[in-house]
């Protein structure tokens, strides 16, 4: 294990003589994407291409009594108005359910609401025209006729005996529940010398994608054959979907996943709206477009992180953490999400309480509701921001009330990094985390002692600045303890096909997506480096597939650690495949051969003994010359899943630094830090950038970032001006250190990088708050996001 | 996200505009196209024409006239930034524009156009009110010139009559003797205010005189805060807070009692920025 900055160490298995790997080197794509010849689903126009835009309730749960379309159907261009009856003929509804969250349960839903909306947004009518803004036209001229119902939008009372059940059917409005008691908390809290105990609340938010979501459905009548352009994290599970619910094989659907501008787990769900356009090109026979404009994309991309904690840490003077308790409520809209389900947020808070810690003791109940809101599901970092806060924040308040440094109780806490494997409380297995190393690499990063003492001195000028510190866990690389033991068909597993061409050139297939993360250029510099050539012979090819091996694609943070792992054995195996040829033209055995820098050489004095081009040029085109028997096997496929741990965790902890105007409420984020341990890193530049990405959405959540519903389950911020994205002017520097303990599991030794920085900092900067308002008698701050309404209220101002 | 149908026609005299303006009467006048486009994507709005005015020659420019300073309506924020005459003869709005948007919005947004707008949260209007400046409407009659506090009628409403284009606005240059102060509070860099402050006065010996407050962000229109201007005449910071007689409603950013107690923050600010001066 070596702490490094920018540049980790040299690995021994990786350390190949033309080594990408630990290198910055530039993504494939930016060129491309930089002159404006990206190809995003909007991009893509069809010949007889339709433009869909559907009609949406303005009510959060109405009856649908009558559509009348006469007037919307002899509007310009006007191809079909379809109504949620029409498309169910043609496709089957879905449910979200998983059955190792035991007893969860949700009602079936259907691509536009039948005779039932159920939140504001839900689309109850389609209408299809040869332009999206004539499909708008007539869409006003739809008379949909509603008869209202009562609302259930508080999860507090949804489970009240005199509130409505949203789906008659299930009998309440209890999606999903669970229960956990480990050790003897009730105990271990009554002899604690202290026990703190307060309610988080986290605001309903969601993740605004850059490129909003888009799709093309192609159904082909004379090849019985649907292509679907989607901007998706997950091409063959959607693949899987679309056939199973227009009943057709899975090779009758093509999915191709292009560009894709941003998802952050958003693009990687079953939308009702993208469902129905798939449907409407079966049912018309012609390609049909939707892209999701900003405003339907506030009401209908999924939500996530609306949760009501009630949490309890025990304490003792030495500082020893004796105990966890959370209760968790949170309210997911009417439908359990298909097919990742909403329970998964819920069930990750109660798994990752406590996690970086040696407390035995640990209590959790958590309820997820129905409700007549957008629906919630998995976002970057699933249930991470929530679990992080609530526990570092406990830790903070724990801290300031026995009177001991924060980062010297978290030593005394902090599962030993020379005790592995080792498992949480809840549970959890670790294989190897570096929870001291990396806490004491941020304490030296962003001199902690010195950030104290100027801290002290400003507050005698009235000036109030605050540090606040999260130490976490991350869920990486997931096998198929997610979702394929609960019977979803999301593969875990993912694959790469290496290809040799004819001049010598290689491309590599893979089932990981690239959303803009990067995920190409590893792909790249892992093949560059496992078979040998530079990397400007390399291609990748993503998202498509009739084109690349089975794969799950993006989300978890699995591309890297798993898409990679796939590549550097698929490397391997066509280095070997060409040294064989190699060693039979050269007569000599393929063992005391390596390809190096494109060229076959002598490994041991690395001197030039083919090139790639001209063995290709053989093996292709006078494989005559080639002695009897030998058959060059230039393309070669491998399929990695992790089997060792369930997870392949990562850790590590963030600091914040930040100024609060007492007077306004407002706060000035002034740095942030994160140190992490991914293991093995590939491309520094790419995890750094991870890691700044995901602090400032981390950050959107802390500050800014807030659905706000009313009573009635209208959404009242729903657009860019009122709905607060953090945005450039507002974020601090954010310094980035690395810890390198590899997993085992895997030869490259890779974890996930995607979401730590999501995790960690919504934790970080409310005990920054905490922090900086302590000495003014403040109350802790626990109500995400912070609003200078809510600082000065707990400053009494207002 | 798409605007119903409209018909577009770009007027290339001011004759021409208002022509077309008088004969089509839901037609709408592009400017910057800042507020209005996206007014017209989320269908808020159904224009049957838009005319377009940014061909026409002389309706941007900035000059100093007979102790004025004059802004042609068609005259882009940036380009008022980057002017030595605002600089020099119109501090506030100088101080007030690195405030409004970002430099995108900026680039094409106009005075005028804000002006028309008449956003309750802008900067601009409140800018106007605070130096009892003026606007300058031509219509088929002939041109007419309107006070800032006769101007701004209601949310989003002015005394402009619909046959009529703002044309121009006119500021007092500022004098010797003027003091300005300018502080907004907004969640974000280039968000409208959730309060805001445009303030003007006369130094007068140790103290200050004709102090206009002028707040945004707090009601239908920019307000002036008269008895807090009439202690702030007498010195008295604190009198002037306590004596704010604003009521703002509540909005999504944060209760109207949250704007209250914050224009209270702004105002001892901006009393600060016009002593200091003084
Ligand atoms: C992201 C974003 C952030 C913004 N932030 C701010 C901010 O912080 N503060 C702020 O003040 N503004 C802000 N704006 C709005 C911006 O200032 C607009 O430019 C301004 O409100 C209107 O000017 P315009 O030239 O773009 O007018 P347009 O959008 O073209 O027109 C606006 C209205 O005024 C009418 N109109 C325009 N010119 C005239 C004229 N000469 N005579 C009569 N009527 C006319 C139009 O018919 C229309 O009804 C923001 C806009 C955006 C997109």
């Amino acid at each position: 294990m070596k702490i490094t900055e920018d540049s980790p160490p040299v690995l021994t298995v990786l350390d190949r003589p033309n080594s990408y790997i630990g290198r910055s080197v530039p993504r494939p794509n930016l060129q491309r994407l930089t002159q404006g010849r990206g190809q995003y689903v909007s991009d893509v126009s069809l010949p007889r291409m339709a433009h869909v835009a559907f009609l949406r309730s303005p009510h959060a749960h109405a009856r649908i009594v009558k559509i009348a379309a006469d007037k919307a159907k002899k509007a310009p261009g006007v191809i079909a108005v379809v109504t949620g009856a029409e498309v169910a003929k043609v496709m089957t509804p879905w449910v979200g359910v998983l059955t190792h969250l035991k007893g969860l349960k949700s009602a079936p839903q259907y691509p536009i609401a039948v005779d039932r909306a159920c939140w504001q947004g839900e689309a109850v009518c389609a209408v299809v025209a040869k332009t999206r803004a004539q499909a708008e036209d007539a869409c006003e001229l739809v008379e949909v006729t509603y008869e209202e119902l009562p609302v259930v939008a508080d999860p507090e009372t949804a489970l009240d005996p005199k509130t409505p059940v949203i789906q008659p059917e299930l009998g309440d409005n209890l999606c999903f529940e669970r229960k956990l008691e480990v050790g003897e908390p009730d105990k271990a809290f009554a002899s604690s010398d202290a026990v703190i105990e307060t309610t988080f609340l986290f605001g309903r938010h969601t993740g605004v994608t850059t490129e909003p979501r888009a799709v093309v459905a192609d159904w082909n009548e004379g090849e019985q054959r649907l292509t679907v352009y989607q901007g998706t994290q997950a091409p063959h599970m959607m693949q899987n979907l679309f056939a199973k619910h227009l009943d057709l094989a899975e090779q009758q659907v093509r999915v191709i996943t292009k560009d894709v501008g941003g998802s952050f787990g958003i693009k990687v769900h079953t939308y009702a709206d993208e469902m129905a356009t798939v449907a409407l090109s079966k049912l018309l026979k012609r390609p049909v477009k939707f892209v999701a404009d900003r405003i339907e994309s506030f009401v209908t991309d999924i939500h996530a992180r609306d949760h009501r904690i009630k949490a309890k840490i025990g304490v003792n003077n030495d500082g020893t953490i004796t105990a966890f308790e959370i209760d968790d409520l949170t309210g997911i809209g009417p439908y359990s999400v298909y097919p990742r389900t909403s329970g998964i947020e819920a069930n990750q808070v109660v798994n990752l309480v406590g996690g970086p810690y040696t407390t035995p003791n640990y209590r959790a109940v958590a309820r997820v509701v129905f409700q007549n809101k957008n629906v919630m599901c998995q976002y970057r970092a699933v249930g991470h921001p929530i679990a992080v806060a609530v526990t570092e924040g406990l830790v903070e308040l724990a801290a300031a009330k026995i009177g001991m440094d924060p980062l010297e109780l978290r030593r005394r806490n902090l599962l030993p990094d020379d005790n592995y494997p080792a498992q949480s409380a809840a549970g959890l297995k670790f294989e190897k985390l570096s929870h001291h190393e990396t806490l004491a690499h941020l304490d030296a990063l962003m001199n902690y002692a010195g950030l104290r003492a100027e801290q002290k001195k400003l507050r005698e000028n009235g000036i109030y600045r605050g540090i606040g510190f999260a130490s976490f866990i991350e869920v990486t690389n997931p096998s198929a303890a997610f979702y394929g033991v609960g019977g979803a068909k999301i593969t875990s597993q993912d694959g790469a096909t290496l290809k040799l061409d004819a001049q010598g050139h290689i491309s590599v297939h893979t089932g990981v997506t690239e959303q803009g993360q990067g995920a190409e250029a590893v792909m790249a510099q892992v093949a560059a480096t496992s078979f040998g050539v530079p990397l400007d012979r390399v291609r990748v090819v993503t998202g498509d597939t009739d084109n690349t091996p089975y794969g799950g694609g993006t989300w978890a943070s699995r591309a890297a650690g798993i898409g990679g792992e796939a590549a550097w054995q698929a490397g391997k195996a066509l280095r070997a495949n060409v040294l064989a040829v190699a060693g039979s033209m050269l007569q000599t055995k393929p063992e005391t051969l390596d390809i190096r820098n494109g060229v076959v050489v002598d490994a041991a004095s690395g001197s030039e003994r083919l090139t790639l081009a001209e063995l290709a040029r053989v093996a292709y085109f006078r494989p005559d010359t080639l002695p009897a028997g030998v058959q060059a096997e230039l393309m070669a496929t491998r399929h990695y899943v992790p089997r060792a741990y369930p997870f392949a965790f990562t850790n590590g902890v963030q600091a914040s630094w930040l100024e609060v105007d007492v007077e306004t409420g407002f706060v000035k984020l002034l740095k942030h830090w994160v140190v992490e341990d991914c293991g093995t890193i590939i491309n520094p530049q790419l995890v750094d950038e991870q890691m700044r990405g995901g602090v400032v959405q981390g950050i959107g959540a802390a500050l800014f970032e807030h659905c706000l519903y009313d009573e009635r389950g209208q959404l009242l911020n729903g657009n860019m001006a009122d709905y607060l994205v953090p945005m450039a002017m507002e974020m601090p520097d954010i310094e980035c250190g690395h810890v390198v303990s590899p997993t085992a599991d895997s030869e490259l030794g890779a974890k996930g990088a995607g979401e730590a920085g999501t995790a960690g900092a919504p934790a970080c900067v409310m005990n920054a708050i905490n922090d900086a308002l302590r000495p003014l008698g403040a109350q802790p701050l626990t109500d995400m996001p912070f609003t200078p309404e809510k600082i000065l209220r707990a400053l009494g101002k207002v | 996200m798409k605007p119903a149908p409209f018909a577009y026609k770009k007027a290339r005299t001011l004759d021409e505009a208002m022509a077309l303006l008088g004969g089509q009467p839901d037609a709408r006048l592009l400017a910057g196209g800042q507020s209005l486009i996206a007014g017209l994507n989320m269908r808020l709005s159904a224009p049957s024409l838009l005319i377009d005015i940014n061909g026409i020659a002389g309706l941007d420019g900035i000059a100093l006239k007979d102790g004025k300073v004059e802004i042609a309506a068609l005259t882009r924020y940036a380009a008022a930034e980057r002017s030595d005459i605002i600089a020099k003869h119109a501090p506030l709005i100088a101080r007030a524009l690195p405030h409004i948007g970002h430099v995108a919005i900026r680039n094409r947004g106009t005075l005028g156009g804000s002006l028309a707008y008449a956003d309750p949260a802008a900067e601009l209007p409140a800018c106007l009110l605070a130096l009892d400046g003026e606007v300058e409407a031509t219509g088929p009659k002939g041109k007419r010139s309107i006070k800032a506090v006769d101007f701004f009628k209601g949310l989003f409403e002015t005394a402009l009559r619909p046959d009529e284009i703002l044309t121009a606005l006119r500021l007092p240059a500022a004098g010797k003797d003027s003091r300005v102060g300018f502080a907004e509070l907004a969640r974000r860099h280039g968000d409208y205010a959730m309060v805001g402050l445009a303030a003007s006065a006369r130094a007068a010996g140790k103290g200050l005189a004709d102090v206009r407050l002028a707040y945004f962000g707090v009601g239908a229109t920019a307000v002036r805060a008269k008895k807090a201007e009439a202690a702030l005449e007498k010195s008295d910071v604190e009198a002037a807070v306590a004596a704010l007689d604003l009521d703002p409603p509540d909005d999504v950013q944060a209760t109207g009692a949250t704007k209250k107690h914050l224009a209270g923050v702004l105002l001892r600010r901006v009393a600060q920025q016009l002593m200091e001066a003084a």
